[in-house]
């Protein structure tokens, strides 16, 4: 230990950098959401600093359950599907040519750039019943008339996947395309299919890789509040979107916050388990 | 009342709030506040410069943002002694809770002659008689249809509860701002009276609920369901009188109709912050808006509808067909979600979202 400090290029104080701007931008702010969690509402203004429950007791019901049910579940399924798209189609990119890899790199940090608002209006558009791709259906005459396939569960986690998708890319390809070619020329030369080599070999090797892409998608689409609102029915609302309604429209900061603290704690516990799993199997 | 460009405001909201205070001269400009964006664009053009060519007052426009944001960065900054605006618009809930904490600066009646001429719910009093406020604006939410669906309009409330009109609305998302408590009570329990028990609002809301299959948005942007509302996506739901009417008369296949029950007679009110040091300067602006001749500048220009009775206007059949209605209106009952705002908000979202 002591030989290797000595070695290094930069001094250790540097590490107190990040690490005070961590805590002041990230410890401070939580601490401010902790105290307002649990201090007294005013319904007139803001808050009034004290200290109580009642925010958290308010949140253990069915209905609250049934909420976050719907948040984690929304999310889980969309970080699935991108990761279940995202991980084949980056192999597939990383053996195309330098060009192309690029090119299409950066068409995916392009999709970034657009806000929730403009992606959830243009899907609402394209599912929409008056102007959107059943129209297409219709005259080719796959359906009898045009539908809206919008607001839906299906829109809400398409909206999702459009803004995960490159995000899953993101992670995976760095290690995608570090993956030694010989690794896969082996498993063939050994006999192996191509469907085996690249379950048996090229999915366990990124196996962390993969459980980053997920864990990244399912906290990201987490705090989508936008997107239920605009795709999803009521029924599909998240948590996100009862919390911007406690604090915009009803401001009740104490409970907006309360709430925040148990996404944040569901959250948290999941990716615990979810890296947990990834680093057990990946060891073995 | 959410209306119209929250954010922008929001955002100007907090920069008025962060700026250092100014030493108030006699000559300093009076801050008034309005909705950012639609309404404080109109207010600028059409009322205050006729305001201060009238009086000589300058005015300073702050665009606020709707509700209870605004409520709240008055009262921080009332705290501290400071008046981000002195003159507010405020939405009626908004306004009660500041009532209620004694926010609103006590004015003097004597000083306002034309206030008279407002209706009593319009006139703004505390506990001990003395007036805070007056109504500013006031608009109402009508049953609007899509022409090309729906070529004959429909005549009443009952339409949302219709069942062929499965998957056909929109309605606002929020107890606060769409009143569907006060209709469904008007419509079926003949008045609001039963919605003053949280029985009665358990028995409206029942009601209410067997709606939900023909809801298809339950909206808070409402650009969002205006364009759906144009296109025929969402054919049928509640929406502002004026902007439809707008709509309409560019051209766009809707209609707003106010339903034989009668439609949603909201409002915002004029108060000035206990933290203002312009309170002469407010009373005399305050006087100046309840001016019928200025209440029928604002219908023509702004499309509200005026506060005072109509036959002290000048407005013309069709000028306030445009903003208003004789019919009788629903008038919501602000107190109870001032009294009960969270247990109606909490069983509300359990209605819409279960």
């Amino acid at each position: 230990m002591s030989a290797d400090t000595d070695q290094r290029a930069t001094p250790g104080w540097i590490g107190l950098w990040p690490a005070l701007m961590l805590v002041v931008f990230f410890l401070v702010p939580f601490g401010i959401m902790l105290a307002v969690s649990v201090s007294q509402r005013d319904p007139a203004g803001a808050f009034i600093p004290g200290f109580e429950l009642t925010h958290y007791a308010r949140f253990l019901t069915a209905f609250f359950a049934k909420v976050m049910g719907v948040s984690v579940g929304v999310s889980l399924a969309a970080a699935a599907i991108c990761v279940v798209l995202a991980f084949p189609f980056t192999v597939f990119l990383s053996s195309m040519s330098h060009r192309i890899q690029t090119l299409a790199l950066v068409v995916l940090l392009s999709v970034l750039s657009l806000s929730e608002v403009i992606v959830g209006f243009s899907l609402s558009t394209l599912l929409s019943k008056t102007a959107g791709i059943s129209n297409l259906f219709y005259w080719l005459g796959l359906i009898d008339a045009p539908v809206a396939y919008t607001p839906s569960l299906f829109a809400l986690i398409t909206g999702l996947c459009y803004i995960g998708f490159p995000f899953a890319v993101l992670v995976l390809y760095p290690p995608v395309s570090r993956l030694d070619p010989e690794i896969i020329e082996a498993a063939r030369v050994m006999g192996a299919s191509g469907p085996r080599a690249f379950f048996g070999v090229v999915v366990p090797n990124l196996r962390s890789a993969i459980v980053g892409a997920f864990i990244l998608v399912f906290v990201f689409t987490l705090g989508s509040y936008l997107l239920p609102q605009l795709l999803g029915r009521s029924e599909d609302w998240t948590l996100s979107v009862h919390i911007t309604d406690q604090a915009i429209y009803q401001s009740n900061l104490p409970f907006a916050a309360a709430m925040s603290i148990f996404l944040m704690l569901v959250a948290l516990a999941l990716v615990g388990l979810a890296s947990l799993a990834g680093r057990q199997r990946g060891a073995a | 009342m959410k209306r119209r460009q929250f954010l922008v405001s929001a955002a100007l909201g907090t920069a008025a709030l962060a700026a250092p205070t100014i030493l108030r001269a006699a000559s300093t400009p009076l801050k008034v506040g309005t909705y950012g964006g639609y309404f404080k664009d109109s207010f600028d053009k059409f009322i205050y410069p006729d305001f201060t060519a009238a009086t000589g007052i300058e005015i300073e426009s702050i665009a606020e943002p709707t509700g209870e944001a605004w409520l709240v960065q008055l009262s921080q900054a009332a705290r501290a002694g400071q008046a981000p605006a002195d003159v507010s618009m405020m939405a009626q809930l908004a306004r009660i809770k500041g009532e209620r904490s004694g926010l609103w600066a006590k004015l003097d009646e004597g000083k306002m002659e034309h206030i008279s001429v407002l209706p009593k719910h319009f006139v703004h009093r505390y506990e001990d008689g003395s007036v805070y406020g007056t109504g500013a604006v006031s608009w109402y939410v009508t049953l609007v249809t899509n022409t090309d669906t729906y070529p004959e309009a429909p005549s009443s409330w009952k339409a949302l509860w219709d069942e062929a009109n499965k998957d056909k609305l929109g309605l606002m998302s929020l107890a606060t701002n769409s009143f569907l408590l006060e209709i469904t009570a008007t419509t079926y329990f003949g008045g609001t009276d039963i919605l003053k028990s949280e029985d009665g609002i358990l028995k409206v809301m029942a009601k209410l609920a067997e709606l939900k299959p023909n809801v298809r948005l339950w909206y808070r942007d409402e650009g969002q369901f205006q364009q759906a509302l144009e296109t025929g996506e969402i054919p049928m739901g509640e929406y502002y009188h004026d902007v439809t009417t707008l709509a309409a008369s560019q051209d766009k296949p809707v209609r707003s109709t106010f339903p034989e029950e009668g439609a949603v007679l909201d409002s915002g009110s004029w108060v000035v912050s206990k933290a203002s040091k312009a309170v002469e300067q407010a009373q005399v602006f305050i006087d100046y808006m309840a001016q019928p001749e200025i209440q029928a500048k604002m219908s023509r220009n702004v499309g509200t509808a005026p506060t005072v009775p109509r036959d002290l206007t000048d407005l013309t059949d069709e000028e306030f067909a445009a903003v208003s209605s004789d019919k009788t209106p629903i008038l919501p009952l602000y107190d109870i979600y001032v009294d009960r705002g969270d247990w109606i908000n909490q069983k509300w979202s359990e209605l819409i979202t279960g």
